[in-house]
């Protein structure tokens, strides 16, 4: 074999093995969904969405209280981390100067990488032990701090895109600078804003470690905010380690149900970025 | 022809002086309120080392440095060493890595070098949701199909071939630092492929040409000259990945096994930090135990911070390529 | 040349050195070449001869074509998508777009715009193309690598520290070090795409100077923006203009006496 046909053949060789690594990374997604859907689709029925879970050891029942916990979670969760990320957001971009935007750009990065679950803990000693119960603001208190860097990050980087011009346009007509960046910039901003926030919400809808000892789980009803609530990830978790067929059955359908919402939610979260990318 | 309306009274020449000073404090109000809502970040990470800090006090007191280098983990006896768990953190990571490296940097090398467009597009968004999918999905799927196919095709395959080596030693049940690994790999090849593209694409077009230039084949540009210009970056993607590992929870505590020992065999149960704490947190009888769980989490805090502060560095220095001499 | 009725630039001088040569063979030849960009023709039916060992030049003004048709010439154009090639190329009668690309290259090379090193040491880019070509063994490289760098005129400035970063030198430098590494290869022809565009004067006349003495070893063709250096350094220029080649001749004609419109409005200013 000559030279030429080796080095030929080995891009020909290489050409396929990266292309083989990426249908295998690419297949998992495939595998999840496919595994879920006919799993969990086969497990959903109406009573899933409309009854409380059965005493432990009996079988059928559903999730309607963990499917409204979450949501509760999430209200929290979204009340604490939009307006806070949001505003942060907007003193970087646009208010920010010397050396202290550095600091909080530098402390946002630290704080995002932290583990969730040493979230948990933080939101364990600061809510849990003074109250000295769990409650369903602990939990969402968790989740929401768990919001504020990417919420933070994503207004930054979206309102830095809008072109300087616009500002300057808006501030030659004697618009101040707070009602040109409340009027004029982050509209302009808004879609890309939108989306980041909406992945944030589908990154901490899935969480699950930080919810085990903050708002800890119930078999029943969680009335009001104070009381521990049970979620659809916890559910998932405790089903799925228990050795009841009919839980995993039923840890199967609340799968299926939280993926669907998360890629739901990424899906469009993604359509409304390429909109608005495309329109600059 | 027609009547001569009356003229518009001439707009105010000057804006009063009210108006003004209105103005200026709106701008002072958004000013504060946005510094305040920035500054929660600090809040926030002032307050997490904190309370790390401050409720792990009787552990730190009781052991000292020893609680990292002691391999006891009984709470019965009142006896709580950290190491089964750094170690199981640090083995999973690794063997997560090295199963995940290789494959995230060839579909990295694929959708940025050498794939169509329109490929290359369809195929990132894919992999990309991949990483939206949360842990204890991968959890579930990890007990439900990931360890039965371990246990019925790929380690019988691997005790044939390499279970003389001690690592592969030893009965399998399912549940083990083995498939925690495997599982962790899974989760985190996203990430490498994700960053890894980009810093990949960010690569200037001229270096591509002039190594083509010169009778290159596309294989040997992509290897010899674009990767070794984005290896920084692609060292950052690394360690993003490893971060990301190092705290991963859910799925982990669904299928190590739980079982605070440090063995040599990876087909043998063991233990992470994360996993630990999911696990035991709410079961923890006593200030010393519930501490002790705290404590692991200061160290996993520790440990991220470390690990992503790098990932950080290498990462923007793929930037302009500075020159070494 | 002193006289009063010197012309507007000073041609290179005809071509007679201590060979006689009285044909010059063709080196590459274009035939009808026409290249799109997606629907945009940017080249229509180019038909042009390039002789061996001669500098050719092409000249004209942004956008017409010129750095389209020599990038087709080595197939570097391929990469773009949705680009297409009509007509034929030939290298010593071989049809280039036939051949295999690698094999065209490490026979045409090319030098670009603005200088490309690669991020590794002085020896390892002027070694590169050697390398993956498998050209010489461990020890001709050394010698390989110097005479490349004596051909560029980099030697005296780089012998010392050929490991040292390439990123570490100026840009004429670079530009340099970027041709002593596709001469490294021992190409037959040398494409160089507007060389000095980034350069100062003095970087400029020391890369001109060296192409006339690889003139002797080395079919080049240049593109340039600059008529001047057309007028110093080409045998031959080609005028480009709006994707067509309008007229192509000896460098002195050209300069002097062009037979086309287009092209005395060009040389003297009238538009560009």
């Amino acid at each position: 074999m000559t030279r030429g046909q080796w080095r030929k053949g080995v891009n020909a060789a290489m050409l396929s093995l990266t292309g083989l690594c990426t249908i295998l990374v690419a297949s998992v997604l495939f595998v999840i969904l496919a595994y879920l859907a006919w799993n969990g689709g086969r497990s959903l029925n109406w009573d899933f969405f409309t009854k409380l879970p059965a005493p432990v050891g009996e079988s059928g029942g559903g999730m309607v209280n963990a499917i409204v916990g979450s949501g509760k979670l999430l209200a929290v969760a979204v009340l604490i981390g939009v307006p806070t990320g949001f505003l942060g957001g907007v003193y970087l971009a646009e208010f920010g100067h010397g050396w202290f935007p550095y600091l909080v750009r530098y402390a946002t990065d630290l704080l995002n990488g932290v583990p969730s679950i040493v979230m948990g803990i933080f939101a364990y000693a600061m809510v849990v032990h003074r109250m000295g119960h769990f409650s369903t603001v602990a939990g969402g208190v968790a989740l929401g701090v768990m919001m504020i860097p990417i919420a933070l990050r994503t207004t930054e980087e979206f309102l830095h895109g809008v072109p300087g011009s616009l500002r300057e346009g808006a501030m030659a007509l004697g618009a101040s600078k707070s009602r040109t960046v409340f009027t004029v910039v982050v509209p302009a901003a808004l879609d890309g804003i939108v989306s980041g926030m909406m992945l944030d919400l589908a990154r901490v809808a899935g969480e699950t470690a930080p919810l085990l000892f903050t708002a800890l789980g119930n078999p029943f009803w969680s009335k009001g905010w104070l009381e521990p609530t049970a979620s659809l990830p916890v559910m998932i978790y405790t089903y799925a380690i228990s050795p009841y067929e009919d839980w995993h059955r039923q840890a199967w359908a609340a799968g299926f149900v939280l993926l669907s919402l998360v890629l739901a939610v990424n899906v469009a979260a993604r359509l409304i970025l390429s909109r608005a990318t495309s329109h600059r | 022809m027609a009547s001569v309306s009356t003229p518009l009274a001439p707009l105010e020449a000057q804006p009063s002086p009210s108006f003004i000073k209105r103005l200026r404090a709106g701008d002072a109000v958004a000013h504060t309120i946005t510094l305040i809502a920035a500054s929660s970040i600090f809040l926030v990470t002032l307050l997490l080392v904190y309370y790390l800090w401050s409720e792990s006090v009787l552990p730190r007191q009781k052991f000292g440095w020893n609680f990292i280098f002691t391999s006891v983990w009984d709470p019965v006896a009142g006896q709580f060493g950290a190491l089964p768990f750094v170690f199981g953190t640090a083995v999973t990571a690794i063997l997560a890595l090295i199963i995940s490296v290789p494959i995230g940097l060839g579909a990295a090398i694929f959708l940025a070098e050498l794939a169509p467009r329109r490929i290359s597009s369809y195929m990132t968004f894919l992999i990309e949701l991949l990483a939206a999918v949360p842990s204890v999905i991968y959890g579930l799927l990890g007990i439900t199909l990931l360890v039965p196919v371990l246990q019925s095709h790929v380690v019988p395959a691997l005790k044939a071939t390499l279970g003389f080596l001690p690592i592969f030693s030893g009965p399998f049940y399912g549940v083990s630092i083995f498939s925690a690994s495997v599982v962790l790999a899974i989760m985190i090849v996203p990430f490498i492929v994700s960053v890894s593209r980009e810093v990949l694409l960010a690569v200037p077009t001229e270096q591509r040409e002039a190594s083509l230039a010169l009778g290159s084949t596309r294989w040997e540009t992509t290897w010899k000259v674009v990767v070794p210009y984005a290896s920084r970056g692609i060292y950052g993607s690394i360690f993003l990945a490893l971060a990301r590992a190092l705290g991963e929870t859910m799925a982990v505590t669904m299928v190590i096994g739980n079982t605070p020992r440090i063995q040599t065999s990876l087909l043998a149960p063991g233990y992470t930090i994360a996993a630990v704490i999911a696990s035991e947190f709410t079961e923890a009888t006593g200030d010393l135990y519930l501490q002790a769980l705290i404590e692991l989490g200061l160290v996993l805090f520790a440990l991220t911070i470390l690990i992503n502060g790098i990932a950080q560095l290498l990462i923007l220095a793929t930037g302009p390529r500075l020159a070494r001499s | 040349m002193t006289s009063v009725t010197t012309p507007m630039f000073t041609p290179a001088p005809p071509t007679g050195e201590s060979k006689p040569r009285e044909h010059s063979e063709v080196k590459l030849r274009t035939e009808d070449l026409s290249f799109y960009y997606g629907s945009f023709k940017a080249l229509h039916g180019v038909t042009l001869e390039i002789l061996e060992r001669r500098i050719t030049a092409l000249i004209g003004p942004s956008g017409c074509g010129k750095s389209t048709f020599l990038r087709a010439l080595n197939r570097i154009s391929e990469s773009i998508r949705n680009s297409r090639i009509e007509g034929r190329i030939t290298l010593d009668d071989a049809d280039v777009l036939k051949m295999d690309v690698t094999a065209l290259r490490r026979r045409v090379g090319m030098v670009f715009q603005r200088p490309n090193p690669f991020p590794k040491s002085i020896f390892d880019n002027v070694a590169y193309g050697v390398r993956v070509n498998g050209l010489a063994d461990q020890r001709s490289l050394k010698e390989v690598v110097e005479r490349s760098l004596h051909r560029a005129a980099l030697w005296d400035e780089v012998k010392d520290k050929l490991h040292d970063s390439a990123l570490a030198l100026s840009g004429g430098q670079q530009q340099r070090l970027c041709i002593a590494r596709a001469l490294a290869i021992d190409p037959e022809v040398l494409l160089l795409d507007e060389p000095c565009s980034a350069l100062d004067p003095i970087a400029t006349a020391k890369i001109e100077d060296l192409l006339f003495n690889l003139k002797d070893q080395c079919t080049i063709v240049i593109v340039t923006h600059n008529m001047q250096q057309a007028a110093r350094v080409a045998d031959f220029t080609g005028f480009f203009l709006m994707g067509k080649l309008i007229e192509f001749d000896r460098t002195e004609i050209m300069f002097k006496k062009p037979s086309k419109k287009e092209t005395e409005d060009y040389i003297t200013g009238r538009f560009g």
